[in-house]
């Protein structure tokens, strides 16, 4: 599995072929053969990607392929993969099974929905072999559209409002990002041409003053996406409007694209403003960390809760890239992956328990655990993952993130890590107060005596990112080794001018 | 040699009985699933037991000395060359005991629970709970790597959270599962910073070399003692917070809150975790740090004065209360502080290390009749239906085994000679007398205080009142537990008698080596004769029914009210959560988000949608307007011109 292209085409046929379904049936099983073999093929390019790298190839990007797209601008499709792709594109891969069997009780409009859904995938998958800015761009837009017309047209509650929400504000940062890029593409100078080309960026060497007015953009355009504080305000309506896929696939994917973006294109490229605005990223993850932590305390709406959790748990990512360490940085990407497939899976029971019972309150919800056991287990493991149980993915990202930041001895690094350490105490407060009430506890409601558990494709979805969740956070190393010398590359670009300070 | 391939099976099997029964077993054969986790457990403690005595006996000792051996070590996940979390198996003489020691209670407990547990339709998950548990704890205590402590520490919690919360659908025990989760977690938080802080200065997150690096002379030790924060140093504060997570799992002041309510668990999980394995893991991580702590005077005394403050406090409340278990809980954490205080006034080498090595010895001796206690406690609510000691009364008559088996172990927990706890609890208080006077005097309080509530209770089970079933019901009245209950109270009652024989200034020392320790007949007297008293005075008070009791507890209202509600900490505890974490921080955080933050970028929507809205109506397709719009136009860029230019 070398040929990277094919994982947007198999996307695109697949999102066709389920154009021409003629039943619901078809179109479930296209979609969901599809995705297995994304899947499929997502683990292949793992391992083809791991016994290359054991073979001693010690380019930067492998599998690389380039096709000239528009020549006046330069714009090449231009794509390859080093191992924090790998582990992002098995992430998506996995998000995209779990996310398309929990919607197999979608009635309306079924084909739409789950054409809209693979189209959202192709765009995760572009955006993550990309290596060519503009292309990537143009992959973070075909992610982009698909939300609004899944939250506003399947979504529950004021949907309107909150895909129009989202898809304003995700927007904003699409523009911000572009015009990042932009500049970038106006200030590089390759034998007389401007480029796109990111590797090529890396090493234009421009100029910090710059840099200085470029990495703003790109960093706040990208961390729109991931729940940057104060440009979180997306996220609680837009989880919550969401139906419960496009939930999955919001948290669990589209977060991700922003923290990828982050840190392949903002730190990395622009890596002396990054040093200078550090302090900045530190102080807003931080404060995005204590304070999502407690609004989710107050919520009382178990798709809210997770949404604001969702914003504590990014802070952790964008931390880990604010503290310029390499191992900071490998805990930023680790605990992208682990709360991708942590947080789809949150969502994912959660859509379970709404539809079965049709509330999401936790004052509603009770004793669940009695009448769907399968249901309440991947709750609370789920839950467990999110508090930071060791064994599960969660404490593998969140101690590897705390260990890296360690390594910045002065009192501000210090206080930062510290409060976000903090932060993991009151997780586990909302997380047992929302386990506790909902699924624990006397049951609340005669009806839900009368509930089913989860049939075969819930269980096939749970099951399949339980795997992933346990995968990390038994065995962390292989995805550890996976990571580290990309981070590398990423440090020693960023240390390039001097010892970070 | 040792041969180590068994080793790893002795926390290895556990998991695996884990993994099948919650897999496999509770699907399929539910019935069988106790059997399978019993079976898996005596396999583990037999190794163990194989183990301990090749370690004490054949390989363990070089030159007259205990050493540390690595027996297995994986690494984990490598953060830098000298970083990295290793999952080890480190064999030490206090490593060797504590597997012993938690295989065998464990194993204890899983026979027992075959009878208690009998007919409850959840019992394979249950069993699937212990199993989780007794690895986690195996786990820790193995641990090569301050890491892997941690990281057994949580598993430990969580199982102790599933296990509490075991009858899920009773608010009360759900409440109580949160409650010993987040305090401990808590306190967890201390242990993570202190890992941090630690492992910053020496480089290293492996034991051996953390410990040696910080012990001797050199650019670590140097680096770690001079650098300094408000006022302490690094390692002060490395030891510190190290220890306020040893104070969390081991119930210390301020962080016993969660130990009484976990009672809400079933009793054999309470003898278990809450008597003999779990809560001792804050000792047990303060003697494997124990070279460490010797280095910084401060941190030990921290540990002594945190220890002996929660016995004598645990003892007095102790004194008040009227539910069994929670008499047996705060007798835990009293007895804990004592392991806590003989490690917070213990040197390291030699005699000096008495305290060190009594610590153990209680440690030892502790798990064994805490968990007879709790056993025995469990067998009288099995047969009463009942916690309270109210509903108790006369039990003698009905339960005969149960009756000789408690009395032993309170003789045990009061210091009465020959019993297992004389020999510890004599050994702490010589190595007390030696090293702090106002520790000794507390602790010869606490120790009378013990003797006294233990046969409060004793006397309010067994003797007082008649027992009258409030059940009329034949099937109450069954008599004596089922043989698989009493076997094991048997087992431990015998080694109750027997335990306090064992030499451990042979085998368990702060540097590895023995010592001789003389009995010291002055030191022994005084604490026995007070003990006798005060069972004594129990016997007056509560061997009969009278209002002797109530009088005394009248006549020091205030005292015994304040006692009874425990000292107020769990309403200074809900104050600060309740009233500060949601009322101050969580109530704004998410009125901001609503109003603020939120507010804000609903403002940029309106403001943009009004704008439009007004501008829109010049678009009014009226060809009138345009053309007023067209001449103002012209006439705005004639004014302009000419002001330009002319």
């Amino acid at each position: 599995m070398t040929n990277l292209s094919i994982l947007i085409i198999v996307p695109i046929l697949t999102a066709i072929a389920v154009l021409f379904c003629r039943n619901t049936m078809q179109i479930k099983w296209t979609s969901f053969i599809g995705s297995i073999v994304q899947l499929c093929m997502a683990s292949g390019l793992m391992f083809s990607y791991i016994s290359e790298r054991a073979l001693g190839n010690t380019a930067q990007m492998l599998f690389q392929q380039r096709y000239s797209w528009y020549s006046a601008l330069n714009i090449e499709y231009f794509v390859g993969v080093d191992g924090i792709s790998v582990a992002m594109i098995m992430l998506t891969s996995f998000v995209v099974v779990a996310g398309i069997l929990i919607s197999w009780s979608v009635q309306t409009l079924t084909k739409e929905f789950f054409f809209l859904l693979l189209l959202l995938s192709v765009g995760a998958y572009g955006f993550f072999i990309s290596l060519d800015l503009f292309t990537m761009f143009f992959f973070l837009e075909v992610a982009v559209i698909p939300k609004f017309l899944l939250i506003a047209v399947w979504g529950s509650g004021k949907k309107e409002y909150s895909a129009m929400k989202l898809a304003l504000m995700l927007m904003g940062g699409s523009v911000f990002v572009l015009i990042g890029l932009l500049t970038t593409y106006f200030n590089t100078n390759i034998n007389g041409l401007h480029t796109w080309d990111l590797l090529q960026v890396a090493h234009a060497q421009i100029p910090l003053q710059t840099q200085m007015y470029i990495f703003p953009f790109l960093f706040v355009g990208f961390g729109v996406f991931t729940a940057l504080f104060p440009f979180h305000t997306w996220v609680p309506d837009g989880h919550s409007s969401a139906p419960t896929a496009a939930s999955m696939f919001l948290a669990g994917i589209s977060m991700k694209l922003g923290g990828y973006g982050a840190l392949r294109v903002a730190t990395y490229l622009m890596p002396e403003a990054a040093q200078e605005y550090s302090w900045i990223i530190v102080l807003l993850a931080t404060i995005a960390i204590i304070y999502g932590s407690f609004a989710t305390l107050m919520q009382k709406d178990l798709k809210y809760m997770n949404a604001y959790s969702s914003i504590s748990h990014c802070g952790f990512i964008l931390l880990g890239i604010g503290m310029l360490t390499k191992i900071a940085i490998i805990g930023a990407v680790l605990q992208m992956v682990s709360h991708g497939v942590m947080t789809a899976l949150f969502f994912g029971a959660i859509g379970m328990i709404y539809e079965r019972t049709h509330t999401r309150q936790l004052s509603d919800l009770g004793g669940l655990l009695k009448v769907m056991p399968f249901i309440g287990t991947v709750y609370v493991i789920t839950g467990l993952c999110s508090l930071g149980l060791p064994g599960l993915s969660g404490f593998v990202a969140e101690m590897t993130v705390f260990v890296g930041a360690w390594q910045r001895p002065d009192a501000f690094h210090r206080t930062a890590t510290i409060l976000a350490a903090a932060s993991i105490v009151v997780t586990a407060v909302y997380i047992l107060r929302a386990a506790g009430k909902a699924v624990m506890g006397p049951i609340t409601n005669q009806h839900y005596l009368e509930l089913k558990d989860a049939n075969w494709n819930e269980k096939f979805a749970s099951v399949l990112l339980i795997i992933g969740i346990l995968a990390i956070g038994i065995a962390p190393f292989w995805l550890y080794n996976l990571i580290a010398p990309d981070a590398q590359i990423i440090m020693e670009n960023l240390t390039r001018g001097g010892i970070v300070n | 040699m040792l041969s180590q391939n068994y080793i790893a099976l002795i926390p290895l099997l556990p998991i695996i009985s884990f993994l099948f029964i919650g897999l496999i077993g509770r699907a399929y054969f539910p019935k069988f699933c106790g059997l399978i986790g019993t079976l898996s457990l005596l396999i583990s403690f037999s190794l163990s037991a194989i183990l301990a005595y090749q370690f004490f006996f054949e390989i363990g000792k070089v030159n007259g000395v205990y050493q540390k051996i690595i027996a297995l070590k994986y690494t984990w996940l490598q953060f830098t060359p000298n970083i990295a979390i290793d999952m080890g198996i480190l064999l030490d003489p206090i490593s060797v005991m504590m597997i012993v020691i938690v295989t065998f209670i464990s194993l204890m407990v899983h026979i027992y629970s075959l009878g208690y547990m009998h007919g409850d339709h959840r019992i394979s998950t249950y069993y699937t709970f212990l199993s989780l548990f007794t690895f986690s704890m195996l786990g820790l205590v193995l641990s090569s790597n301050i890491f892997q402590i941690y990281i057994f520490w949580e598993l430990v919690g969580v199982s102790s959270f599933l296990l509490i919360g075991y009858y899920y659908d009773k608010p009360s025990a759900v409440a109580a599962s949160k409650k010993a989760f987040i305090v401990t977690r808590f306190a967890d938080l201390g242990f993570l910073l202190g890992i941090l802080v630690l492992s910053y200065y020496s480089e290293t997150l492996d034991f051996q070399t953390l410990i040696q690096r910080l012990t001797t002379n050199g650019t670590y030790l140097s680096g770690i003692a001079t650098a300094s924060f408000l006022g302490a140093s690094a390692l002060t504060w490395g030891l510190m917070l190290v220890f306020m997570g040893g104070a969390g799992k081991s119930a210390m002041l301020p962080f016993h809150i969660w130990l009484p309510d976990a009672m809400e668990g079933p009793t054999p999980v309470s003898a278990l975790i809450h008597a003999a394995t779990m809560v001792v893991a804050g000792v047990y991580l303060v003697a494997r740090l124990f070279p460490v702590f010797v280095m910084c005077p401060i941190a030990l005394d921290i540990v002594a004065y945190v220890g002996i403050i929660s016995s004598l406090f645990a003892a007095i409340i102790a004194c008040t209360q009227t539910d069994i278990k929670r008499v047996l809980a705060y007798s835990t954490m009293s007895q804990i502080g004592f392991m806590m205080f003989a490690l917070g006034v213990s040197g390291y080498a030699g005699e000096e290390g008495t305290g060190f090595m009594a610590s153990m010895f209680h440690l030892f001796t502790h798990a064994i009749f805490k968990a007879l206690l709790f056993l025995g406690a469990g067998s009288v609510i099995h047969y009463v239906h009942s916690n309270d000691m109210k509903d108790m009364g006369g039990l003698r008559k009905m339960m005969p085994i149960t009756h000789i088996t408690f009395l032993l172990a309170c003789l045990a927990i009061a210091g009465i000679p020959p019993f297992a706890g004389f020999f510890s609890k004599e050994e702490i208080l010589t190595a007390c007398f030696h090293a702090n006077k106002f520790i000794f005097g507390a602790a010869v309080l606490t120790a009378g205080l013990t003797a006294f509530y233990m046969f409060r209770l004793y006397f309010n089970i067994f003797w007082n009142k008649d027992f009258k079933s409030h059940h009329t019901h034949e099937e109450h009245h069954h008599g004596e537990a089922p043989k698989s209950m009493l076997f094991p109270l048997m087992i431990l009652a015998g080694l109750s008698v027997i335990a306090g024989f064992v030499p451990f200034n042979k085998f368990v020392t702060a540097d590895g080596a023995g010592f001789e320790t003389e009995f010291h007949l002055g030191f022994a007297i005084g604490p026995v004769l007070l003990a006798i008293a005060a069972i004594l005075l129990a016997w007056k008070m509560y061997a009969k029914e009278n209002s002797m009791s109530d009088n005394v507890s009248n006549s020091i209202k205030g005292l015994y009210t304040s006692a009874y509600r425990k000292f107020y900490f769990d309403e200074i505890y809900l104050f600060i959560t309740q009233k500060i974490l949601f009322n101050l921080i969580g109530r704004p955080a998410a009125w901001v988000d609503k109003n603020i933050f939120d507010g804000l970028m609903n403002l940029i929507a309106s403001i943009t949608e009004t704008v439009s809205g007004s501008i829109k109506t010049y678009q009014s397709g009226k060809a009138q307007d345009y053309a007023i719009y067209f001449f103002a136009g012209t006439l705005g860029f004639v004014l302009l011109f000419i002001y330009l230019w002319i």
